[in-house]
């Protein structure tokens, strides 16, 4: 394993929580990685809501997810943080320096005194449809993202679901696969018009297939697909002859690795103390939604509160020697060096 | 008023709503394992529920974006909603619907639903 790169403080999760970490940490001098399984940081409010309003901003009485995020990521540049987008963290070690050692699923490998949890309601993945059996086919028929064009060449598709990640990779596939049928339980669909409107061409060229239903079922054996059963909206069924599925409905949050982490769980939640948010673990903080303590509210203010809080025992984990000066922003020319507006 | 929500693992609870409060929350707030991830900004469809036939006709049709939203979820059927985006009211009183298994939580949360 490399040794990779050390660091102050690794945050997992890029949300609104995880990025005013930054902020708060950067106050005391102590430098961030962060880690998000998302391509983009914002985490829930970047993914599922970037255009709806949210009210209970302290002084911005209204913003959009993606605002909140965007002013965020503005308010952080100063200290400069690494970001290490679309990667999971999948596993946590402690070296023989006393450092927490990350590894994210490929392969980066972060170190650093102090890790902070900042991972919402877990990690984004794909929705997985319920049907039966379906794990069986999972990394041979099905496949919930395409990282390879090519592996699908000739293949026999079925692509189930109508947002923009169903319509972008049928118009992509289509003109290599054997077969590609789109399959959707409406004709209406939430993908940006262009999109929809070469689906439309490629159906005409016969290259695509639109079928309405839902997938209700799977047909194969020893893990290879032979045909997705589909449920139309009238009750009845059919067969729909392939050897690939892709089902594109959306992201779900799951816990994922960090349950494996070695910290006391409850209820999926990581039980912290309310003057420093430390976990059961030395070294380890969470903050955001993904805590819990008596009287906790899941908003996006109580994040902030606890990321600056945990900043000040973060420092103390990092530099044990050294006494952190309280100080404001508003009069402190060493504070507003560091914000280079000084 | 009631509703009454039938679980994946067959269970019914009879639960008190109050009016004005979004069903979704209903059964949040009885401590049931909903997952409702996007706490009831239709952005997310994890509180899929099918409602009781002969309640459909007294509920607010869909918005064009709930429907939008419905197309993340599965096994949708002309019963399909959005419980965040059903609000309580008189009318309601009694609603029966019973939620999607995609919509339940991983995880129990920490009150347990008292219900008749």
């Amino acid at each position: 394993m490399t040794t990779g790169e050390t660091t102050d403080v690794i945050i997992i999760g890029a949300g609104p929580v995880g990025l005013f970490a930054v902020f708060q940490l950067g106050l005391a001098r102590l430098k961030t990685h962060l880690v998000d399984i998302l391509d983009k940081p914002g985490g829930q409010c970047a993914e599922l809501y970037p255009e709806k309003p949210i009210y209970d901003i302290p002084g911005l009485p209204v913003c959009t997810g993606q605002e909140l995020t965007d002013r965020l990521l503005e308010q952080i540049n100063p200290f400069d943080p690494v970001f290490h987008l679309g990667e999971m963290a999948a596993s946590l070690a402690k070296t023989g320096e006393g450092l927490w050692r990350l590894a994210t699923d490929v392969g980066t490998v972060i170190s650093a005194p102090v890790l902070v949890i900042a991972a919402g309601g877990g990690s984004f993945v794909p929705k997985r449809p319920p049907l039966a059996d379906i794990e069986a086919y999972e990394g041979a028929s099905v496949f919930y993202a395409v990282r390879r064009i090519e592996d699908f060449r000739g293949r026999h598709i079925v692509i189930a679901g109508g947002g923009d990640s169903a319509l972008d990779w049928t118009v992509n596939l289509a003109p290599i696969a054997g077969s590609l049928t789109l399959l959707h339980r409406r004709a209406e669909f939430r993908a940006a018009p262009d999109t929809v409107r070469k689906m439309r061409e490629l159906e005409r060229e016969g290259l695509v297939r639109f079928e309405l239903g839902q997938p209700a079922g799977l047909k194969g054996d020893d893990g290879r697909l032979q045909a997705v059963v589909i449920k139309r909206a009238d009750g009845s069924t059919a067969e729909l002859a392939a050897d690939t599925l892709l089902p594109f409905f959306g992201l779900t949050m799951k816990l994922g690795p960090i349950a494996n982490f070695g910290l006391n769980l409850h209820e999926n939640l990581i039980p912290v103390d309310t003057e420093k948010f430390e976990t059961s673990e030395a070294g380890i903080f969470a903050i955001g939604d993904i805590n819990t303590y008596p009287g906790k509210l899941k908003l996006i203010l109580s994040g902030f509160h606890e990321a600056a809080l945990m900043a000040q025992a973060a420092h103390r984990h990092v530099h044990p020697d050294k006494v952190l000066r309280f100080q404001y922003t508003t009069s402190s020319s060493e504070l507003q060096r560091l914000l280079k507006v000084a | 008023m009631f509703l009454k929500v039938r679980m994946p693992d067959g269970t019914t609870h009879r639960l008190e709503a109050l009016d004005g409060w979004r069903v979704m929350e209903v059964i949040r707030d009885w401590g049931l394992p909903i997952k409702a991830e996007c706490g009831g900004a239709c952005a997310c469809a994890t509180c899929h529920v099918w409602v009781d036939p002969k309640w459909l006709s007294k509920l607010p049709a869909p918005s064009d974006e709930e429907l939008e939203m419905l197309d993340g979820a599965f096994h949708v059927d002309e019963r399909s909603r959005l419980c965040c985006q059903i609000i309580m009211s008189q009318a309601l009183d009694g609603l029966e619907i019973e939620l999607a298994p995609e919509s339940l939580a991983d995880a129990p949360v920490a009150r347990l639903a008292v219900g008749g």
